[in-house]
């Protein structure tokens, strides 16, 4: 199952590194967003520090759609998606191949977003390792539910429509916690229950992830 | 316990029925073809003719019917059955974005295939020098079908299946490709072959199917001619399991009604219709 997954991520990271989507289109969209995002809060630098967290979040929620977007798109051209059927990978080496790549680009994404917001919105940062643990473990989240439902929409005509509709509300709490966590770390650390939210992105991550070795071979044949 | 010994058939398809959607895709196969044989399945276009293929490779399941692929179940060994069969369809199964050399070895990897084995299907597909380096979404349709075919030649299945082969190759690639179904059937490999363009085909397949209406209608054993010839089938089919003989009727896909020829009555009684 390793030797699958190293194979599909290495070959998903190296057509990105190819053709630069995430970085030429999905990066310049999501600093695009936290302008607009900027221009509707207004000039109250302590309105747009107050609502960093959150407004980084939701970009980096689009910015998820458009790379798992890019990740089922690169299997739909001239048959790749039969093509890795008749390989014979392991269906689960192929789910965490594919999420294991869209997690790096996105790692890469919510690097560039970050210092957007701490640049446009004078976002602070009191506890820089909190919010890497954030980021870590919604990345993880975001790709796995990104990839499996990227999976289920993926034999869809109306799959750039339906992909958005239905991720969105799944990664819902991986929004909520992050936003918490991040202002908890502008606030000088986690309350005394603030390692709820840190569990809840743990617990979000293993049932994805477990999800996706189960199931991601079945939705793979029926699509 | 002694292992049990290996299948000697290939391929076995009995009352196969595959469906997509509501519509039928075969209605009611019933196919045997031995290892190491190499067979040429003919028919009009539309016939099932790349859907049995698809079956076969385990990419379209049965709806009724059995289906066996090299002594495994498809629909339980899926990935098995998949590791021991290549599939060269009508598509190329590449990545526009990635070498040739960069698909060559990743759909070699990804079935198990070795380094020297990727590089040397490269070679003997004339997949060298700059071509190699060369993204494939830069490359022709013949080109393309290339890549397809060193792809295919890396991985030496078991059992190959290869849909209009010789399409869109220029005359040196088509003699390369006879030569290695050659050197495939040669090794033991069992090959089936879609193709309108028999001609190409040439002596490589003694056996010829004829698939029409999601059925085989017919299957004989030709010369170096294209003559007739009188052969019993190199797997015997069990006595004791039941084979349909009529497959029962798919709605939406009647087998095609014999062809009708008219001609004049000497006798001025009225035309006489004969089945031909």
């Amino acid at each position: 199952m390793w030797r699958d997954t190293l194979l599909v991520a290495g070959k998903d990271l190296r057509i990105e590194a190819r053709s630069r989507v995430a970085l030429s289109q999905v990066a310049p969209f999501g600093i695009v967003a936290l302008v607009l995002f900027a221009f509707a809060l207004g000039p109250d630098r302590s309105l747009m520090a107050k609502g960093a967290p959150g407004l980084f979040w939701v970009a980096v929620l689009f910015c998820t759609v458009l790379a798992v977007q890019r990740s089922v798109a690169v299997e739909s051209v001239d048959g790749a998606r039969d093509g890795l059927r008749l390989s014979g990978l392991d269906p689960a080496g192929l789910f965490l191949g594919k999420a294991a790549a869209v997690a790096a680009q996105l790692l890469v994404l919510e690097a560039v977003l970050g210092v957007g917001v701490v640049l446009l919105y004078g976002a602070r940062i009191e506890v820089p390792w909190l919010i890497a643990a954030s980021c870590l473990l919604g990345t993880v989240g975001l790709a796995a539910t990104g990839t499996l439902y990227g999976a289920l929409s993926a034999g869809l005509r109306v799959k750039e429509t339906l992909l958005p509709f239905l991720l969105l509300p799944i990664v819902a709490p991986v929004l909520l916690a992050g936003t918490k966590i991040w202002q908890a770390a502008s606030a000088g650390g986690l309350p005394s229950d603030g390692n709820q939210w840190l569990r809840l992105l743990v617990v979000f991550d293993a049932v994805y992830v477990a999800l996706g070795i189960v199931v991601y071979g079945p939705i793979q044949e029926s699509a | 316990m002694a292992p049990s010994a290996p299948s000697p058939s290939a391929l076995t398809l009995r009352d196969a029925v595959a469906l997509s959607g509501r519509f039928p895709l075969l209605a009611g196969v019933d196919l045997e073809v031995a290892r190491g044989e190499t067979v040429l399945v003919e028919g009009p276009n539309g016939a099932g003719k790349t859907s049995l293929l698809r079956v076969c490779s385990g990419l379209v399941p049965l709806a009724s019917g059995q289906l066996s692929v090299l002594g495994l179940d498809p629909s339980r060994q899926r990935n098995r059955v998949r590791r021991r069969v290549g599939l060269l369809s009508h598509a190329s199964h590449l990545y526009d974005d990635l070498t040739v050399r960069e698909n060559v070895r990743f759909a070699g990897r990804a079935a198990g295939g070795d380094s020297r084995r990727i590089d040397g299907a490269c070679d003997r597909l004339g997949l060298t020098g700059r071509l190699l380096k060369t993204g494939a979404g830069k490359l022709s349709a013949g080109q393309r079908r290339r890549v397809a075919l060193a792809v295919l030649t890396a991985r030496w299945p078991e059992l190959w299946l290869l849909d209009e082969p010789h399409a869109g190759l220029d005359a040196s690639t088509r003699a390369t490709l006879n030569e290695l179904i050659a050197e495939a059937s040669a090794s033991g490999a069992t090959v089936l072959l879609v193709s309108h363009e028999s001609e190409f085909v040439g002596s490589l397949a003694p056996r010829v199917v004829t698939v029409t209406g999601g059925r085989v209608t017919s299957d004989r054993w030709v010369g170096p001619g294209g003559s007739p010839v009188e052969r019993t089938p190199a797997v015997q089919p069990d006595p004791a399991e039941p084979r349909a003989t009529v497959a029962p009727p798919v709605p939406g896909l009647e087998p095609e009604p014999p062809a009708r020829v008219t001609v004049a009555d000497p006798d001025h009684r009225g035309a006489v219709t004969h089945v031909a």
